[in-house]
């Protein structure tokens, strides 16, 4: 065969893009790592004894059919999960040295730390500016000038600013739904978070915009480490650097995109990733 | 192809049809061979003229699988193992084609030894004909069942058609050395007998594939290889 089959097992031939990508993510440091978390609704244990990584600056996609676990470990990361009564997770998620599930983490702390995008777009209705400058406000003082940078600097960051710039005073409920979703990746990264999660982030938007948010994020590991939970597999195989599969409040499998998305090495990945779910 | 019953059942469908096809082509190219290897020993013209027809038939599935492949790509964006047999099947066409190719171009020749006078016996080239086709058909049988092991067999089994090919070789030289009236058939011939060789790596190359679609990893070491006929020198004067 040709050159391109002599590359090393468990990979395949004819990737090279996305491998070099993920060969990456393997060498990179943990930026979070999960050990050993299990996680409770009530008596229904939602999450199993989940042990990864997420690697420093690296996209890790998240799937798995509904149900199986993947929104509510991103619901973990940012502890989002504590404002519910009835909800517990044990184990340690390790973030700069510290289980952030230890009851003395500083919420508002950690959440500007790890800032996270929704499915749906949700700004506030208020004007564009006032959108980005709201967070701010809650986490530092700037000066008039400094928040007006900051603005600009997340707008830009967002691939935003250019559409927006000559009305950052109109309200942002006037936007369209890709333009309120990079407003919203804006409003996140403002506070400037090391981690960002984005839960189904183009689930509502069209597939023009998709690739702008898609773009966006491949833009955004550069300074940023991210999660992503998609229920569409080729934007998973887009964006991420590893893939991790969920299956019944298990990880079934993480590994490099290129080698999830070609060869996985356990029958159930195969299986969804073909379409042969049961 | 991989075993539970896929979600969508067109899809299902249109991968077995897939594998129809290469087994289709398949099983032509080895005919192609075979024909062709038969017209040679037999002197039988109008066979090879058959054969020489018959090869825009292999080229027809060849587009037809190439356009049906990229249509898979496109709208069912395949994972996993379903890619790796689509990708597998796109490869292994055109190493059909390439086979197809190479029997038409021995039929050509056989025509053209079939009026020139007979040199010495032709077993080598059965031999060799018959070990390709069956390498060939192992091949697509391991593509349909899947079979990686099959595969490797096929994989390592070429030496035997490398050394063939050797003593063809070194049998035409003497043929030419001895009575120049024997250079026409015997230059036909060499190129008959490289032909059957360079199908016999085309077979080896769909093991390969085969291998790759199974497990979704590559054979990565040396394939065992007896083609010494590259350093050949010969010195009429001795």
């Amino acid at each position: 065969m040709s050159s391109t089959m002599t590359q090393h097992p468990g990979t395949a031939a004819g990737f090279g893009g996305l491998e070099a990508r993920s060969d990456a993510a393997l060498n990179a440091t943990a930026r979070i790592a999960i050990r050993d978390l299990d996680f409770h609704y009530g008596a229904n244990q939602a999450l199993k004894g989940i042990s990864m990584d997420y690697p420093e600056r690296q996209v890790t996609g998240m799937i798995g059919p509904s149900g199986c676990g993947k929104s509510t470990l991103l619901r973990v990361l940012n502890r989002m999960y504590s404002l519910y009564p009835g909800q517990r997770a044990t184990g340690q998620v390790m973030m700069d040295g510290r289980n952030i599930l230890d009851d003395d983490v500083d919420m508002n702390e950690l959440r500007s730390k790890v800032g996270m995008v929704f499915q749906k777009p949700t700004p506030f209705p208020m004007t564009i500016h006032e959108n980005i400058a709201f967070g701010i406000r809650l986490h530092e003082k700037l000066s008039r000038s400094q928040m007006d940078e900051r603005i600009e600097w997340a707008l830009t960051r967002a691939a935003i600013w250019g559409e927006v710039k000559d009305r950052l005073h109109s309200s942002a409920m006037g936007l369209s739904g890709g333009q309120q979703q990079r407003l919203c990746i804006a409003r996140t990264i403002a506070v400037r978070p090391e981690v960002i999660l984005f839960d189904e982030p183009t689930s509502a938007l069209d597939p023009i915009s998709t690739l702008k948010i898609e773009e966006l994020i491949d833009e955004l590991k550069r300074d940023f480490t991210i999660a992503i939970v998609t229920h569409n597999m080729q934007q998973a195989a887009r964006c991420a650097d590893q893939v991790a599969f969920f299956y019944l409040g298990e990880l079934v499998e993480v590994a490099p995109a290129a080698q999830l998305f070609t060869a996985p090495r356990q029958q159930r990945t195969q299986d969804y990733i073909t379409g042969r779910f049961g | 192809m991989p075993g539970e019953q896929h979600t969508v059942r067109s899809y299902a469908e249109e991968l077995k049809r897939l594998s129809g096809l290469i087994t289709r082509m398949g099983g032509l190219a080895e005919r192609q061979v075979a024909d062709a290897t038969h017209a040679l020993v037999e002197r039988d013209s109008d066979m090879a003229a058959q054969v020489v027809q018959r090869d825009v038939e292999i080229d027809r599935l060849e587009r037809e699988i190439e356009g049906f492949t990229i249509r898979l790509l496109a709208l069912r964006q395949p994972m996993g193992a379903d890619l790796r047999i689509i990708v597998a099947a796109m490869r292994i066409s055109h190493d059909l084609e390439r086979i197809g190719d190479y029997a038409r171009n021995a039929a050509k020749r056989a025509i053209v030894i079939s009026e020139q006078p007979q040199i010495g016996s032709l077993n080598g080239f059965q031999r060799m004909a018959r070990l390709v086709q069956e390498n060939l058909k192992n091949a697509i049988d391991a593509l349909v069942t899947m079979d990686a092991a099959k595969a490797d067999e096929v994989w390592a089994a070429d030496e035997p058609v490398d050394e063939i090919y050797n003593g063809i070789f070194r049998e035409m030289l003497t043929h030419m050395m001895e009575d120049p009236r024997n250079i026409t058939a015997a230059t036909h011939l060499l190129f008959i007998a490289k032909n059957l060789e360079r199908i016999g790596d085309h077979a080896t190359n769909i093991a390969e594939t085969v291998h790759f679609a199974v497990r979704g990893d590559t054979l990565t070491e040396e394939r065992p290889k007896a083609d010494a006929s590259a350093y050949a020198v010969i010195r009429p004067n001795d």
